[in-house]
């Protein structure tokens, strides 16, 4: 069944978010409109959203609700990118029931960068490496539970100059 | 002719942590080259990690994921010994995969 | 000749020498490189004390909390990793006429590359390790590798690899000629050159540490020792004379041929006043 990460949801809770989430998989294939509701419902690469430009468009394409913010998504992103061509970006969370994560970089010309589906028994935390165009927010969207949860960063990140 | 994926998969208790790096030039297709042609995009899509028939981790990627790109994710369960599959698609439909065991 | 940058840094005799004073100064002073050698080190271990000496070859991982936690990431599982496994498969493999790379090199080439660049007395000149590479395929009946990238760097990231840890161990021989060298190399590290008007020392002595624009500079001490490189910038590897060859570029010089003469008496140069600091190669820069 779903599992979280060690112990944090009061067992009860999690059985029901685990109901909720196999009740709306098996809904995954009636359309609501084009796109799935769910990421973690559909196998399919969502090439939708990663044509998406702005943040918003790519996360409706993807998920087809909106993100609040959470102090329980923990985004990792430096300050100022050594290179906007390998920005080292992970996120964690304590929160319960979590089917997906995915990075967006505002700034750039696709504002949807990755997409990971975390299925149960999957730690939600991961580390990846970006490609940024330009100073920019770094947004993780962490669904758990049915719902979008998420947290923001700006990271510089400038032409470089004559290298180090 | 070696993999294009290095994986470092170790097992701690109950916990499986796995790193991915994978060669391949994730061409965004917003980049010239040296005559100012478009460089066409050439990505992987999508990667799946899979562990005792089920995916563990699957990754969709679009171009902002850097050129040789690297993952690191954890799974509960896996224990030394075990198998870890991991393959890759991308845009032009080219793929490699391989099989490492976990420490 | 007004300097176009003045940086005033610790008052310590190399500061002092870089200060627009150009060749005269350098030829004026410092003609013994043993004490070159451990003025410079003191030089950048004063400026930062916080550092052990060791500490210095990660350039501008070492100067900047920020990059440390960056380059942390990424020696997790290291870009250059593919560069490595090819640089051994190429050494390993044998040539047409059934020789191989180890037959040109002492120890059989392994755990060597902190011995590199020498003073060759009987040709009266530096070689460097891509040098060596490159004669010894010639040698054999191969043909020669590009000097900046790809299988050249390939081939000495695994050779920097079978000698990490161990210390830079430069010689200058008992030769005119090879002090000659050597004065040479450090006459061209703290010439200032080109529209910006810009020695090496000006950036990586004056400066380290600091920006230049938006990148920190790494400090010029074990400034080599990381090479080859895996660049962000360059999305791949590249080897000492790539660097070199781009700097010049980038400080709106002339760039030079990636063996020539200059070139291998700077690395020469700059390889010995680093004498005793870990080879750390390959490495990851920005």
């Amino acid at each position: 069944m779903t599992m979280t990460d060690d112990g944090v949801a009061p067992t009860r809770r999690l059985v029901l978010q685990g109901a909720v989430t196999v009740a709306l998989v098996g809904l995954g294939n009636v359309a609501f409109s084009q796109v799935p509701a769910l990421a973690a419902a559909n196998d399919k690469y969502p090439e939708d959203a990663f044509n998406q430009k702005s943040e918003a468009d790519a996360v409706k394409a993807l998920y087809g609700r909106t993100h609040e913010p959470s102090d329980q998504v923990k985004l990792d992103a430096p300050e100022i990118a050594e290179n906007g061509a390998v920005v080292p970006i992970a996120v964690t969370t304590t929160l319960a029931g979590v089917t997906s994560i995915s990075f967006l970089v505002a700034e750039n010309p696709n504002a949807l960068a990755a997409s990971y589906r975390i299925p149960p028994g999957t730690m939600p935390s991961v580390a990846n490496r970006l490609k940024m165009a330009k100073t920019s927010n770094v947004i993780a969207i962490v669904e758990a539970g049915g719902k979008l949860y998420s947290a923001t960063k700006e990271v510089k990140v400038t032409v470089g100059g004559c290298g180090g | 002719m070696a993999s294009t994926i290095r994986v470092r998969a170790t097992s701690k208790d109950d916990t499986t942590e796995v790193q991915a790096l994978i060669q391949h030039p994730m061409d965004s297709g917003f980049v010239k080259d040296a005559k100012g042609q478009i460089i066409p995009p050439h990505f992987i899509q999508q990667v799946t990690f899979e562990h005792d028939g089920k995916n563990v981790f699957v990754a969709d990627w679009g171009t902002a994921v850097s050129k040789d790109p690297y993952v690191k994710f954890s799974f509960k369960g896996g224990k030394k010994g075990d198998d870890l599959k991991i393959s890759w698609v991308d845009n032009k439909g080219a793929s490699d995969t391989t099989t490492a065991k976990i420490q | 000749m007004r300097p176009a940058i003045q940086f005033l840094s610790a008052a310590l005799g190399l500061a002092a020498l870089t200060l627009g004073l150009g060749d005269r100064a350098v030829a004026a002073g410092g003609s013994d490189p043993a004490a070159d050698a451990e003025a410079f080190q003191k030089y950048f271990t004063g400026k930062f004390p916080g550092l052990k000496l060791e500490d210095f070859v990660n350039g501008p991982y070492s100067m900047n909390e920020d990059m440390h936690r960056q380059w942390v990431e990424k020696e997790e599982f290291p870009p250059y990793d593919f560069s490595l496994d090819q640089g051994k498969e190429m050494f390993s493999t044998p040539f047409k006429n059934g020789k191989g790379y180890a037959d040109c090199f002492p120890n059989k080439g392994i755990g060597i590359r902190q011995d590199y660049p020498y003073f060759d007395q009987k040709e009266g000149k530096v070689i460097t390790l891509e040098l060596a590479l490159n004669r010894c395929r010639e040698a054999n009946g191969e043909a020669p590798l590009s000097y900046v990238k790809d299988d050249m760097a390939a081939l000495t990231a695994y050779m920097a690899f079978t000698s990490r840890g161990k210390p830079f161990d430069i010689k200058i021989p008992d030769d005119p000629r090879a002090f000659e060298a050597y004065q040479d190399g450090k006459r061209y590290f703290y010439t200032r050159r080109g529209q910006l008007n810009f020695s090496c020392a000006s950036c990586h002595v004056q400066n380290p540490g600091e920006r230049i624009r938006a990148e920190i500079l790494a400090p010029a001490l074990g400034i080599l020792n990381a090479m080859p490189i895996y660049r962000s910038e360059w999305g791949g590897m590249g080897t000492i004379s790539r660097r070199f060859v781009t700097c010049n570029i980038q400080t709106r010089g002339v760039p030079l041929d990636p063996q020539s003469d200059e070139y291998r008496d700077l690395e020469y140069y700059l390889s010995y006043v680093s004498n005793g600091l870990p080879i750390s190669g390959p490495g990851a820069r920005p």
